[in-house]
């Protein structure tokens, strides 16, 4: 088989559809944007609850994220995947039992917890780099916590996370390409399948490899973007 | 309009402030005078309980704070609402600016009328453009990023963004002292307008001649006491007290 007639067979399978489901390419950007969605907005709670002075906030919130970042992605998916359905009582809780039983649910959980963990590190590393005299000024002008928090605080965190999120992104990107190990037809999957079908794993990992490429192209290019808009206070005056 | 009665302050073992006392009547300008470490600065903020003190009173407009020691020893606020909204009435300009680095310059200025005060934007905005031309900014900066200007335009900003508040009480915690000296010209003109129209001000400073000449109250603070105050004729050319000839001696060359 030419690369040709591989791209002509299995392009349907690669970018969008496998015959019975969503495959490759779709199925590999749902998984990051559905991960990202959720880890991002937990962890914009969980970075608030880090910096605080309470202690029972701060310190459930740092085991969480030294677990989460100490243990391999891979890992945590099977644990997840395989693991929790291994228990007797997950499997006879019907809710539980339904959604530890669905791969591409577990993948999701997976991704989100693990991105969640590096997120809020990157946020919180963000919230204290805010200079000290601009969460005063906000106090003195009899800002609530809460406020503070809605107006300032995070505003300005999350411009100054950009460059280290836009990181965490990609990475991310590059993660999900192990949401084979719970059965999900993901990009690298439909590769694996192809490989096996045609027995030409150059052709079959290299379609998969330049669509990454693609999409973290596309990735980088949309956060150089967004730096441009919303960092454009750190830029150097006159640009 | 602000009376602050007998404001203690600890650090530790270290006390800062002894029993500071302040009385100002509308229209005062009250300048803060003494060398570093004396406790002008921590006085200022005691003021609007950005440091927390050990015992004093404080009263803004006729309302008394109302705090209760903390298990540390340090006054704490009793409502939090209370305190926010006694903090928009003493509107604080700092050493460093403390503008908001993310926010436009307008941005900057309308963001507490509108999220503290609850202005709508429109509104907002007019003062906003009102008190930019009043402390003498060309519109043209508006939309400018604090880190693009120079020092002098960042404070008289932060100046525009006090006054849109519409404070009862102005404070300047040593307003000028950040400042390259060819800017602080500018930013004592403005306050020195801001002065003959009446306004509230209570000064930290190390600008003696702004002490003099604008102020009508002046305070020599002194580790941790007002060592003397009165009139700026009577402190600077008659002073009683030796803490204050040598510090005189010291900065008026």
């Amino acid at each position: 088989m030419t690369v040709l007639e591989t791209l002509q067979t299995y392009w349907q399978a690669y970018l969008y559809n496998d015959g019975s489901q969503m495959s490759g390419l779709a199925m590999t950007l749902w998984l990051l944007v559905l991960s990202l969605a959720i880890g991002f907005a937990m962890a914009l709670v969980l970075a608030t609850a880090r910096v605080s002075q309470y202690k029972a906030l701060s310190i459930p919130v740092r085991v969480y994220s030294y677990v989460f970042r100490g243990t391999p992605l891979y890992v945590q998916l099977l644990l997840i995947y395989s693991g929790i359905y291994g228990i007797t009582f997950v499997q006879k809780t019907e809710l539980l039992s339904m959604f530890f039983r669905n791969g591409f649910n577990c993948a999701v959980l997976a991704f989100a917890l693990n991105t969640c963990a590096y997120t809020t590190e990157i946020f919180v590393g963000a919230i204290r780099n805010i200079p000290y005299g601009e969460v005063e000024a906000a106090r003195a002008f009899g800002m609530s916590w809460f406020t503070l928090y809605r107006r300032i605080i995070l505003p300005s965190a999350l411009r100054r996370a950009l460059p280290m999120y836009s990181n965490e992104v990609i990475l991310m990107l590059h993660a999900t390409s192990i949401a084979f190990a719970a059965t999900v037809p993901d990009l690298l999957k439909v590769a694996r399948d192809v490989n096996a079908a045609t027995y030409q794993p150059f052709t079959a990992f290299g379609i998969a490899a330049v669509l990454y490429l693609v999409v973290s192209f596309v990735l980088v290019y949309l956060f150089r973007i967004a730096e441009r808009k919303w960092l454009a206070f750190q830029a150097p005056a006159g640009r | 309009m602000l009376s602050v009665q007998d404001i203690h302050k600890r650090y530790g073992d270290h006390e800062v402030l002894k029993g500071v006392s302040l009385e100002a009547k509308a229209g005062d300008v009250i300048s803060i005078i003494g060398s570093s470490g004396s406790g002008k600065s921590t006085f200022l903020r005691c003021i609007n309980f950005l440091e927390q003190p050990n015992a004093g009173k404080i009263i803004v407009g006729g309302t008394e704070v109302l705090t209760v020691p903390d298990k540390n020893g340090a006054l704490k606020v009793q409502d939090a609402k209370q305190l926010q909204k006694i903090r928009t009435k003493l509107a604080m300009v700092f050493q460093n600016f403390n503008l908001w680095s993310h926010l436009t310059v307008i941005e900057n200025i309308i963001e507490a009328p509108m999220h503290v005060l609850g202005l709508s934007r429109a509104e907002a905005e007019e003062r906003a453009r009102h008190y930019l031309e009043k402390v003498g900014l060309n519109p043209q900066v508006e939309a400018k990023y604090p880190a693009h200007m120079s020092g002098g335009q960042q404070q008289r900003v932060a100046i525009a963004r006090a006054l849109a508040m519409h404070p009862d009480v102005l404070l300047f915690d040593e307003p000028t002292s950040a400042l390259d000296p060819e800017l602080v010209g500018e930013v004592l003109k403005v306050m020195q307008k801001l002065a003959e129209e009446g306004r509230t001000m209570v000064v930290v400073t190390h600008e003696m001649g702004f002490a003099r000449n604008i102020s009508n109250h002046v305070m020599f603070l002194h580790q941790g006491r007002t060592e003397e105050e009165g009139a700026p004729d009577q402190v600077f050319d008659a002073p009683r007290s030796d803490r204050l000839r040598q510090f005189l001696s010291g900065s008026l060359k």
